[in-house]
Parts: structure tokens; sequence; C-alpha cells
């Protein structure tokens, strides 16, 4: 009976959470239901993974109204990973959120802090699970508005400005998202994306239908922050809470280049969206760019939070290196890295917010000697920026290797060469870190002080499944080809 | 040809002045203002792919079949909620930034940032 409820379930349990953290508004309370609502939802994921890998796509329409006219939920394996991801995430993040919000946010505010990040969650998880077109930009403002206000809740100053740059420019994706979607939906009449994919074909070679699209991709670029659109994304993460830093940089980017994979492979079709229209060679191209300009401008930030950022925009170039392929093995090694990526700037960030925990700031000259002051938080960071270089054994390697070789089969050996020189170029600035952290002379009151076990538990939660999913790849490359060729519509 | 499309070339208008409005603007609350109208020309290109030539209102009455199309406006009440959230979230946020910085020109704000 509750099984055939999931798909729901999986959005109303965070929203009602949320409703539940704003009237009750005591710290401690309010965090509690965030974790129990993460957890839960994170349950509900794994359910629905576990369903649709024995027994495929799970069809859901609210109220018994079918799809044309009501609105229908449809978790296939791509969905279905991607939720798991943003639940997983959302849940060991809000673990470490607890002692990182204490000292960040001031009392009378957690409970909104709380109830804002709910709601996050709760736009996240419905982007991803929903086939239909308008309710997902619906769920996408969700997931914005609630973020912007959890951005300006940073101690610093320019969290607001941060927050107020990126509501404008977040307001103008998702307006050119509206209006691409509106425009799909003047020249097909639905809105359901099943039947989009349907209809769309027949009047694919329309300016409509170009112009839906160019708006629909632009308008996502802006939430993908794909360079160069991704001006509000480096101050946003930096001067976030730390907590809010971690969960954002995990997971928001991550359902943005969802819902493009959703939009280019099942609502308008490989043979349109990839060979019709220009954007395989934009995405190439921008996509290098991504990589070789952000990972050179992280090597000069002093503040680590602006660094992981900007290597968060690089990234952001690798996953659409692997979608420009437009290959099976392209975007395998897309889904991969959006799951690795997820561990690794989850690690990296969390073991940040513990160590601006610890000494109150994430700037690298107060990093000195921190090796041996704080030497689990920093060996979780190690861990972290290993797999985000893409050493063997850690999971960024997983994904880098099955994107060079994606490249490499499709001929593409320029792409080779940026995905290599932007690894040398994390090697830069993660070497920058550990540097200062073990080879620096400490200042002179040195004392060993970690962060308390709520905090160092998620980093190594964190850093251990970057090291097992490096190891074991069975699951995570297993799931990332079947959903890989189920976009491409070859059945598993 | 112009008069037939009237509705879209003043969505187009409308577009353009208020996207025009937030990009050229160094004052926060006009960027706001501007937005607006970049949302509002969105909702009248919605409302006008609802309306069929010679089609009634979409209230079932006898001896007519021919409606117009009501979900566009459905769709647009919904994101007219969302266009009145993100104006009163960005407001708020104007609000917190003058009482910070004691203004909201951004010139005024980057140079008092940059002093940090």
């Amino acid at each position: 009976m509750i099984s055939e409820q999931l798909p729901a379930l999986q959005v109303v349990v965070p929203l009602i959470a949320a409703a539940f953290c704003l009237v009750l508004a005591r710290p401690l309370g309010a965090w509690l239901i965030t974790f129990a609502a993460s957890a839960a939802s994170m349950a509900v994921s794994f359910l629905m993974l576990n369903t649709v890998m024995d027994s495929g796509v799970i069809d859901y329409t609210f109220g018994g109204w079918a799809a044309p006219f009501g609105i229908a939920y449809r978790v296939d394996l791509v969905n279905a990973y991607v939720l798991m991801i943003v639940s997983t995430i959302s849940t060991v993040v809000s673990v470490f959120a607890r002692a990182s919000v204490t000292s960040e946010i001031e009392t009378h505010n957690q409970g909104f802090f709380y109830t804002a990040w709910l709601l996050c969650l709760t736009g996240l998880l419905g982007i991803t699970i929903t086939g239909d077109a308008f309710n997902l930009f619906v769920f996408l403002e969700i997931s914005s508005l609630s973020s912007y206000a959890l951005i300006a809740m940073g101690a610093d100053r320019r969290a607001l400005t941060a927050a107020y740059q990126y509501l404008i420019m977040g307001t103008i994706g998702a307006t050119f998202i509206l209006i691409g979607v509106g425009l799909l939906y003047a020249l097909t009449g639905t809105l359901n994306m099943l039947d989009l994919a349907q209809r769309l074909p027949d009047v694919a070679n329309t300016r409509t239908a170009r112009t839906g699209f160019a708006f629909l991709t632009v308008g996502l670029g802006l939430k993908i922050a794909l360079f160069p659109l991704h001006l509000w994304l480096p101050n946003a993460y930096a001067y976030a809470p730390s907590a809010v830093s971690a969960f954002l940089a995990a997971t928001a980017t991550k359902v943005a280049v969802y819902v493009l994979l959703r939009f280019v492979f099942s609502v308008f079709g490989v043979e349109f969206a990839l060979g019709a229209m220009p954007l395989a060679l934009g995405l190439a191209i921008l996509g290098s760019v991504a990589v070789l300009s952000a990972s050179t401008i992280a090597i000069f930030q002093q503040n680590l939070k602006r660094m992981l950022a900007y290597s968060s925009v690089a990234q952001i170039g690798y996953l659409a290196l692997g979608v420009s392929l437009a290959t099976p093995a392209g975007l395998t090694a897309t889904l991969l890295h959006l799951f690795n990526h997820a561990l690794m700037k989850g690690a990296l960030f969390v073991a940040l917010g513990c160590i601006a925990w610890r000494i109150g700031s994430s700037r690298l000259q107060d990093f000195a000697g921190l090796g041996y002051r704080m030497p689990w938080t920093m060996g979780a960071f190690v861990v972290g920026g290993l797999s985000l270089i893409g050493i063997p054994l850690t999971a960024g390697f997983i994904s880098k290797w099955h994107l060079i070789l994606a490249a490499l089969e499709k001929g593409w050996w320029p792409i080779t060469v940026v995905i290599i020189a932007g690894s040398l170029l994390a090697v830069i600035y993660v070497w920058q870190v550990v540097e200062r952290a073990y080879l620096a002379k400490p200042p002179a009151e040195t004392s060993r002080a970690e962060a308390p076990a709520s905090m160092l538990i998620p980093a190594w939660l964190l850093a251990i499944a970057n090291l097992y999913f490096g190891l074991h790849t069975d699951l995570s490359v297993g799931i990332a080809s079947r959903a890989a060729a189920s976009l491409f519509g070859v059945v598993p | 040809m112009i008069a037939g499309l009237y509705n879209y070339w003043i969505v187009i208008l409308l577009m353009m002045t208020g996207f025009y409005v937030v990009i050229s603007s160094g004052n926060l609350v006009k960027k706001i203002i501007g937005l607006n109208l970049f949302q509002a020309s969105v909702f009248i290109l919605y409302i006008s792919i609802g309306k069929i030539a010679n089609g009634h209102v979409p209230i079932l009455q006898e001896g007519v079949s021919n409606y117009s199309n009501p979900l566009p406006h459905v769709l647009i009440l919904t994101a007219i909620v969302v266009g009145v959230s993100t104006t009163a979230l960005g407001l708020a946020l104007v609000v917190r930034i003058r009482e910070t910085y004691d203004s909201v020109e951004e010139e005024e704000i980057h140079r008092q940032d940059e002093s940090l």
C-alpha cells in the first residue's frame, strides 16, 4: 500500500516537515525534524531506486488524474539515481549542520534556517522527480527562493550581496526556463514530458521549437553555473554558512544538470538537441573554457571556500564535456561525475566547515600547522582533495577515467588534453593547502583541538565514500551506465 | 502582421525593457523593478497563448462550443505568486543590505567591500 505512494512521499515528507519546523522554531527540535525528514526521504529514494532497478519505471499520477490533465511523476533510473544523491547528501550534511549552525547562526534564526533547508530539499527532490515541465519550474523556484534565504544567513556581510546577485541571476534563469516551457506549450498543447517527447519531433523544425530550446538551455545554463553564466556561484558558496555551502555545492547544480539531461535527451531527443542544434559544440567549448579558466582562478584564491567554489565551476565544465560527446560513454561519465563530485565537494566543504568551527576562518594564511592541530579534519580534507584531483583509488579518478575514455572513443583528443590540464591545475590548488597545513611552521601556541564528533563523522563518512567508490565501482558505474543507456533509449 | 501579433510585440518590448533595466541599473531597487517588468512580459506571453479566435470565457454554457484555453491563466497565477515571492525576498535583502552598507548603489557597496 505505502510502497505505491513512494513518489508522493518523496516530496511531501520534507514539505510538511518544513511547516512543522517553522511552527516549532526551537533550534534542537527543528534540527531533529530536519534530520528525520532527510533520513526519511533518503529511505524513500533508496526504496525507489531498488524498485526501479528491479522492475522498471514507476509512474505516479496525483489524485488519480491521468497525465494530460493531472501532474504525473515519473521515476526512472536517471532520476532515482539523482534523488538518491540529493537526499543522501542532505542527510549526511544535516548531521554536520547541528554544531556548525549553532556556532554560525543566531539562535532565533535557526528555526527559519532549518525551514529553508527543508524547503530547498523539497524543491530539489521535486525538480528531479516530476514529469511535468511547469511543475518543474515551480519546484525550481521553491528550491531557489529558499537557497537565496539560506545564503543570506551567512555571517559575513557579503553574504547579503551574494544572495542578492544570485537572486537576480537565478530569477532571470528561471524566467528564461518559463519562457521556454511556454513556447513548447504553445507549440504542442501539453506540459507532460512524455507527451512533449511524442509531439515535438513533428514540429521540431519550427522557429518556436528552436527558440524554446534556446531559452531553456540558456536558463538552465544560469542554474547550472556553466561558464560564462557562473558569476553568481563563487560569492554565493564563499559567504554562505558552512553547512549551506556543503549542501548546495553537492546538490543544487547537479539537479540543474539533471534537468538539462532530461530536456536534451528525453524531451527534445538527441538528434534535435545535439544534432540539429549546435549545443554539443557549445557545451564542448564552454566546458573546456570552464575547466581551464576556473581551475586557474581557483589557484589564486586566499579564501578556501571561494577556491572550492571556483573548483565547482571547473567540475561543471567536466559534466558539460561529458554531455557534449553525445555518446552513451560520455553520458555515463557525466552521471558518474555527478555522484562523485557530490561526494568530494561534500567532504571538502564539510571539512572546511569543521575548520571554520574551530579556528573561525577559512583563509589559507590561517592554515599553518593545521595538519597537526586538527589531524582528523585535515585527513578528510586531503582525501577529498585527492579525489578532486583524480588520484587513482579515489572516486574522482573513476569519473575522469571514464570521461577520458569516452573522449578518446569519440576521437576528440583536445578534450582529453583539457581534462588532464584541469587535473594538473587541481594538483596546484590542493597542494597549496596541504603544504600550508603540514609543512608551514605553526603559530607558537599550538595544541591539538579537533572539531566535535558530530562534525567529524559526516566529514569522514563522505571521505570514506570517496575511497570506497574509488575501489568498488560496480555499484556507481553500473547504475550510471544503465541510466545513460536508458536516456539514449536503449533498453538496458 | 503587426496588428495581428500586437500582444507579442508588447511582450518583446516589455521583456527587453525589463532585462535592460536589470543589467544597466546600479540601484538595487531599480534592478528588482526591472526584474518585475521582465516577469510581467512572460505573464502576458502566457495569457496571449490561451486566447482562441472567437473563443468564449471558459465557463460551460448552452450553445457555446468554442472556449478559450483556461490552462495558461492557471499556470500564470502560479508564476505570479512566484514573482511576488521573489520580489518580496529581493526587497527584504535590499533592506538588509541598506542597513549594513547604508547604501543601495552597487558601486558604493563594491567600494566598501574592497576596503575590507
